[in-house]
């Protein structure tokens, strides 16, 4: 296997991780950045695909400015970087266009992003439905809308974000279901403030939607997708404050063919907790996240979060954080004196708190409302992959499990090759609201390697029975 | 100049864009049911489309591949990641 030495592995080549590995290689750090996909970016400023010729959005126009940017940089990207394992002070393994190899360095800076958070309903495993943050790539991306006539909904400003997407790439969209109240979205205004031109754009996106006349149901939540003979039938009920479905409240159904839906995001914490770094709940975003000092570092000596991954407060933040990271890594390595670090730090600590108040005003309008793990049936699949019932979590949990290891264990739930990114955080709610106890108590899944599924000849390459050495055997 | 190419899944001969990504790919040409779960049997598509989720794995030479992470090649001929035989 091929190993390299540098001094700085950035993880993730979005906002933040590209922000950091850019300022700690402007001081001298050799920086080495492993990206999965093939352009740099991130969800956000995903890169077009090759074959398309795209509308050019503030997104698409940031996003070339990053990439162009990187390019002009000392930093080494690498694409197509499959991040399999972190070990070691640091060791992080890859399987890359050329095979697996490695990377050695004293810092490691994770900026891996955030995971869309499904709270499960009846029929959100039908092909046709994908998450919000799904739609915006295939919009992003491809252009495309996830079909011809889809039903947005969930919560949060990913919802306008898409339906204006769909509307602008031709397709049709049913209606807008928005679990939160005008009310609710009018008691931000304050934090948005501070960014007018989001401000701007948000009513912007709402007047097109009026203008195309598609519907927009505030209180209102997803409560089953069916599959009819000629495509998807979901079905949308009002909701309480707390995501409870109203008693005797008027269900409305749509005939749709693709539903786009989410409830927030939660920042990937694959790998610090594999490297078992502290994390903490936070209430207010209801996610778990590292924890961190004003400098990006973790509990680990060396390891380092940007952006999402540490708690989600959107892109403008991510990059600052990225940057901060990156003075950090060169305070801690060296390059920099502390005295250097501070004063190109407190101009940008400044401009973040600015930026992660309205990021963290985002995150509470995408928090879950506990009604609507309770409103999860039970013969509803959590788990996707394993096929795992809120019934079968249940039955777990009077028979003991109270922590979603255990859970785990008894039921298989989160052991399927999502290793628990999709169900995790629904679990660990139905855990604590069965139990009457918290989300410390039910814990999170334990990080494990593979990261992410890999196929096992590819690791091992031409490999032979032959080629295994046998040592004599022991003298009896 | 991006191409038109031929490729097929499970069999269906169906159209794409070359260098486009391989979920969006077919999601564009109408197959959605990508693959049955192991347990249960269902249908499932792609869902999350970053790499995360696991629900668009099919076969690609060989291979189980996750689709939003693969690029369309002209000939490609995927199969459905329903893994048969398993013992439940």
């Amino acid at each position: 296997m091929n190993g390299r030495a540098t001094d700085l592995v950035v993880v993730g080549a979005g906002p933040a991780g590209a922000a950091a590995a850019m300022q700690a290689a402007a001081l001298g750090v050799r920086t080495v950045l492993l990206e999965d996909e093939a352009a740099a970016g991130g969800q956000v400023y995903r890169a077009p695909a090759t074959t398309r010729d795209m509308a050019r959005s503030p997104e698409r126009r940031q996003g070339d400015a990053l990439r162009a940017a990187l390019a002009g940089s000392s930093v080494q990207v690498e694409h197509g970087q499959k991040v399999w394992s972190v070990s070691g002070q640091y060791r992080v393994d890859v399987l890359g266009p050329q095979g697996p190899g490695h990377w050695q360095a004293p810092a490691l800076i994770v900026a891996t992003g955030a995971l869309e958070r499904v709270v499960p309903f009846p029929g959100w495993t039908l092909p046709g439905v994908v998450g919000l943050a799904a739609a915006t790539i295939l919009l992003k991306a491809h252009g495309m809308a996830p079909g011809e006539r889809t039903l947005v909904a969930g919560a949060g400003p990913l919802l306008a974000a898409v339906a204006v997407g769909i509307v602008k790439a031709g397709g049709k969209v049913a209606a807008v279901v928005d679990l939160a109240t005008p009310g609710e979205w009018a008691a931000c205004l304050p934090a948005m403030a501070g960014r007018p031109d989001l401000l701007a754009r948000g009513a912007g996106w709402l007047a097109r939607l009026r203008l195309a006349g598609v519907p927009i149901l505030t209180g209102h939540a997803l409560a089953a997708v069916a599959a009819t003979p000629d495509g998807l039938r979901a079905t949308v009920q009002p909701v309480d404050s707390l995501g409870r479905p109203i008693p005797g409240g008027a269900a409305t159904s749509f005939e749709v063919d693709a539903v786009a839906v989410g409830h927030g995001l939660i920042p990937s914490t694959d790998v610090t907790r594999l490297l078992r770094v502290e994390h903490w709940f936070d209430p207010a975003s209801v996610t778990w996240r590292p924890a961190l000092d004003a400098g990006f570092r973790t509990t680990r000596a060396g390891v380092y979060v940007a952006g999402d991954g540490g708690g989600v407060l959107g892109v403008a933040a991510a990059g600052l954080q990225g940057r901060l990271a990156g003075l950090a890594v060169a305070l801690d390595l060296g390059r920099l004196s502390q005295v250097q670090h501070d004063a190109r730090a407190e101009k940008l600590r400044r401009k973040l708190a600015r930026a992660a108040r309205f990021g963290a005003a985002m995150a509470r309008m995408m928090a879950p409302r506990p009604g609507q793990f309770a409103a999860i049936p039970a013969d509803a699949i959590v788990c996707r992959c394993e096929d795992v019932t809120r019934a079968e979590i249940e039955e777990a949990a009077a028979e003991g499990a109270c922590e979603v290891n255990q859970l785990k264990a008894w039921t298989r739930c989160g052991m399927g090759p999502c290793q628990g990114r999709v169900c995790g955080d629904t679990a660990a709610a139905l855990l604590a609201q069965f139990h009457a106890s918290d989300r410390e108590t039910t814990g999170l899944f334990t990080g494990r390697t593979p990261l992410r599924p890999l196929p096992l000849d590819q690791l091992t390459g031409e490999y032979g029975y032959a080629d295994i050495t046998l040592p004599p055997p022991a003298p009896l | 100049m991006p191409q038109r190419v031929d490729f097929s899944f499970d069999g269906v001969p169906l159209t794409g864009w070359a260098g486009d990504n391989l979920a969006a790919a077919l999601m564009q040409a109408g197959t959605r049911r990508l693959r049955d779960s192991p347990r249960a049997g269902q249908a499932r598509g792609a869902f999350c489309l970053m790499g995360s989720c696991q629900e668009c794995i099919v076969w690609v030479d060989g291979a189980r591949r996750e689709a939003c992470r693969t690029t369309l090649h002209a000939g490609m001929a995927i199969r459905s990641g329903t893994i048969a035989d398993v013992a439940v």
